[in-house]
């Protein structure tokens, strides 16, 4: 295996100036104020980092006015939204729309992508896997679409649906639809920093974007190469917890000592450590196998939901039970990381889902 | 410089010139592997003239796979783990010219096995607590005391050893580092029998057992500061290059899981794919820490490696036992073998469930090793220690 599983040095000088950013612009606070319904950080923080930083088209290639950069980089800029919970639409949009629209071929809409004047979501539940794509729209002979999709996530500021729907005989049609067009019906949801709502459509018009084995497998690459790289937000999520916890152990005294100097304590820490380092060489890895077209993509894509989403929530609960009662409070940031590791770990198939998957890919079958 | 490609080609060229003039189906094995050594062509990055070219560690696969290819005998590294793995690195860091070049050949070729006198019935994972004593007469050191747990010490020829030699000073200075001839007289082995019946460590005792001062290695006081580059050594050295997919423990049991189609179940399913991801991911962390160590980026991240593979070793071979329900419970024998095998894959389940358990005891326990990352990599305060100021001979006992 010869996957490169470390940093290059343009990838530490974009996580440099991403981090440096969202330093700045996301503080948890802003975050905090999403679950009581002000939802003005996105639209914030997007232009600076969407547009001003080029994130939006990063994995767009140039001819189409994109970065024509890799999952590799991608990576690396959802570790930094997952250390900062910064509420963008770069992994529905800039990762997974752009994903399916890239395989199925449908080139117009990426230069509007590219530039930032438009936000893409792929109309599917948050929870979706790969297989069955989850299809519970119909479109009829006059390019019409029906039904309703619950729990999807990326919608807010999103311009173009992307909906995957049921063709007159069964066929697989992946259709584009204006959000105007739909009804949407926002959901008060466990993880209020990556909102989501339900979507009707009720006769909306949709333009043909694939049919057929192209269109299913737009979907299928958008939702795997989506999981691959929820990775690297997991892993985000599980190092700004380990850090907050090695802090907060650092600091707090009982008993007249550190608590870091309580072994029973320290032990959990040097646990959190391993995992969270272990995580990191998975989410590179699917990252690279992605990037390089690897034949292995298959595999690292469900091995890296399998473990990093283990590992994120795991550290999200450590880090509270280490802070004690602070960990409990509104106040504290460490609740914002448990909410997200919790929906992230449903949000593109729970471990099970993935090692279902793997059970079929390496010849472990029941 | 060179490219690395060229570095590559032209060390194929070296095995190939080297291979036309020692052709390994008519010579003697050991005369091979000795000229090997003298060629330079032993672990390439060893120093010239010890078995090297001082070159990066990662040219060393395409050496080996190219005597391999040529089906010319290797050296047996399994089977002197400790030599290659912890006596050789150690030697080539503290040894003189002199030593390195009376040690280092017949270690490499594995006509010498070696072995660890490291821990004490008193001194296990407080290793710097050992009470063996070495007290100079001359040019001579007298060691006294006792060791335990010394694996392959039965058949070993030298043995790296760890011996008070000032009792007054504090425990971690007063101690110096010997490399000990197992003949020497003084030098009593009794194999001593573990819990798999087999008895691959012993207990050493020494009676006035002398060691040529010229033996010893690295400066009188410093053996600590060697003992710890020995420690270090240890996780890194092996191997080198990363196992592919389904090697090892979790091989065998997936292979088992696949034969044996009626002991399916889906309780069993889950905890096997669990433990599938688990291993993937832990050898792809080793992987990446070896692309760090090539990089030039070493840490004491070493320890989670050796932590999450005991772990591994022990769930995945107790699982394996419980997916052969009764066939699970044949045990090959009880009577100690003389397989000095550090591959366990040979044996039966039940002895891998057996010797597994050593995994987190062997080489630091995993509860030591713990300490050692939350203390050296977070960062967390040390443990209480009120015995690294006393001088040792007062510290209870
Ligand atoms: C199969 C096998 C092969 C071995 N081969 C060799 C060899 O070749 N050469 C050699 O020198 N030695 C060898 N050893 C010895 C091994 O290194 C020691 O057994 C090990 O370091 C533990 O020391 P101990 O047995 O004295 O246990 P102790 O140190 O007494 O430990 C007892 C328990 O206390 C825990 N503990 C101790 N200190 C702490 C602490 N500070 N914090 C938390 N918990 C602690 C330990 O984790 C353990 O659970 C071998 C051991 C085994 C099992």
């Amino acid at each position: 295996m010869t996957a490169d599983l470390l940093y290059t040095s343009v990838e530490e000088e974009l996580r440099a100036s991403l981090g440096a950013l969202l330093a700045a612009r996301c503080p948890s606070t802003r975050v905090l104020a999403m679950y009581d319904g002000d939802a003005s950080l996105a639209h914030e923080l997007w232009p600076a980092v969407g547009i001003d930083m080029g994130l939006a088209g990063l994995l767009i290639p140039e001819s189409y006015g994109g970065a024509g950069a890799t999952a590799r980089e991608a990576g690396v800029v959802l570790e930094e939204l997952g250390r900062s919970l910064a509420p963008l639409p770069f992994l529905t949009s800039s990762v997974m729309a752009v994903t399916a629209l890239l395989t199925a071929g449908y080139s117009d809409t990426l230069p509007l992508i590219a530039d930032g004047s438009l936000i893409c979501a792929l109309a599917v539940p948050l929870g979706s896997c790969a297989s069955p794509i989850p299809r519970t729209v119909t479109i009829d002979g006059h390019g019409l679409v029906y039904g309703r999709i619950d729990r999807v996530a990326g919608l807010e500021g999103a311009g173009l649906l992307i909906v995957p729907a049921t063709g007159a005989d069964g066929e697989h049609v992946l259709t584009g639809v204006r959000a105007e067009a739909a009804v949407r019906e926002q959901v008060t949801s466990l993880d209020m920093s990556r909102p989501i709502a339900g979507i009707t459509f009720d006769g909306a018009p949709a333009q043909v974007i694939a049919r057929g084995a192209v269109a299913e497998t737009s979907v299928q690459e958008a939702l795997l190469v989506g999981a691959a790289l929820l990775a690297s937000e997991q892993l985000g999520i599980a190092q700004w917890c380990l850090d907050s916890a090695v802090r907060y152990l650092l600091e707090r005294r009982q008993f007249g000592r550190l608590i870091g100097s309580y072994q029973a304590l320290k032990h959990r820490a040097a646990d959190l450590f391993i995992e969270v380092e272990t995580a990191r060489a998975v989410a590179r890895y699917a990252a690279a196998t992605w990037a390089d077209a690897s034949e292995d993509r298959f595999v690292a894509s469900a091995l890296a939901q399998a473990y990093c989403s283990e590992v994120a929530v795991h550290a999200a609960q450590e880090c509270i039970q280490l802070h004690g009662g602070i960990g409990f409070t509104w106040e504290h940031p460490a609740h914002l990381y448990l909410k997200r590791a919790k929906a992230d770990q449903v949000a593109l198939g729970t471990p099970g889902d993935h090692r279902a998957t793997l059970s079929g890919l390496v010849d472990l079958t029941m | 410089m060179l490219e690395s490609n060229d570095v590559t080609a032209d060390l194929i060229a070296q095995v190939s010139a080297f291979l036309s003039e020692h052709d390994p189906a008519t010579t003697d094995r050991f005369e091979f592997l000795r000229a090997r050594y003298a060629a330079g062509l032993a672990e390439v990055h060893y120093p010239a003239g010890d078995g090297g070219q001082g070159l990066p560690r990662e040219h060393q696969k395409f050496v080996n796979d190219a005597f391999e290819r040529a089906d010319a005998p290797d050296n047996a590294p399994g089977l002197n783990v400790i030599g290659l793995g912890m006596a050789a690195p150690t030697i080539l860091a503290f040894g003189t010219p002199e030593q390195r070049a009376r040690f280092l050949p017949a270690l490499w070729t594995g006509e010498d096995i070696w072995c660890q006198l490291f821990s004490e019935p008193g001194a296990g994972s407080d290793l710097a607590g050992l009470a063996t004593r070495a007290v100079r007469d001359g040019d001579e050191w007298i060691v006294n005391g006792q060791k335990v747990w010394t694996s392959v010490a039965h058949i070993a020829r030298w043995g790296i050893l760890l011996a008070r030699t000032d009792p007054d000073l504090p425990k971690h200075q007063g101690l110096s580092f010997f490399i000990c001839d197992m003949t020497a007289p003084g030098v009593e082995v009794r194999p001593l029998r573990q819990l798999t019946g087999d008895a691959e460590f012993n207990e050493v005792f020494f009676t006035d057992a002398r060691i040529p001062d010229t033996d010893r290695l690295g400066a009188e006081g410093s053996g600590w500061a060697v003992a710890r580059a020995t420690l270090m050594n240890e996780r890194m050295a092996i191997g080198g290059n990363v196992p592919p997919r389904e090697s090892g423990m979790i091989g065998a049991v997936a292979r088992t899981w696949r034969e044996h189609p009626e002991r399916h179940q889906p309780g069993l399913h889950d905890r096997l794919l669990q433990l599938w991801v688990e291993a993937e991911a832990a050898r792809l962390a080793s992987s990446r820490l070896q692309q760090k160590l090539a990089a030039g980026q070493p840490g004491p991240e070493g320890s989670a490696g050796k932590l999450v593979f005991a772990r591994l070793a022990q769930e995945l071979s107790a699982l394996e036992v419980e997916l052969l329900g009764d066939e699970g419970l044949v045990y090959d024998q009880w009577a100690p073998s003389d397989l000095h095998a550090f591959d366990f894959i040979i044996r039966n389940p039940a002895f891998r469930y057996l010797r597994a358990r050593g995994n987190s005891i062997e080489g630091g326990t995993s509860e030591v090793l713990r300490n050692v990352i939350a203390e050296r990599v977070l960062g967390l305060p040390p443990e209480e220690r009120p015995d690294t100021t006393v001088a040792w001979k007062d510290l209870p006992k």
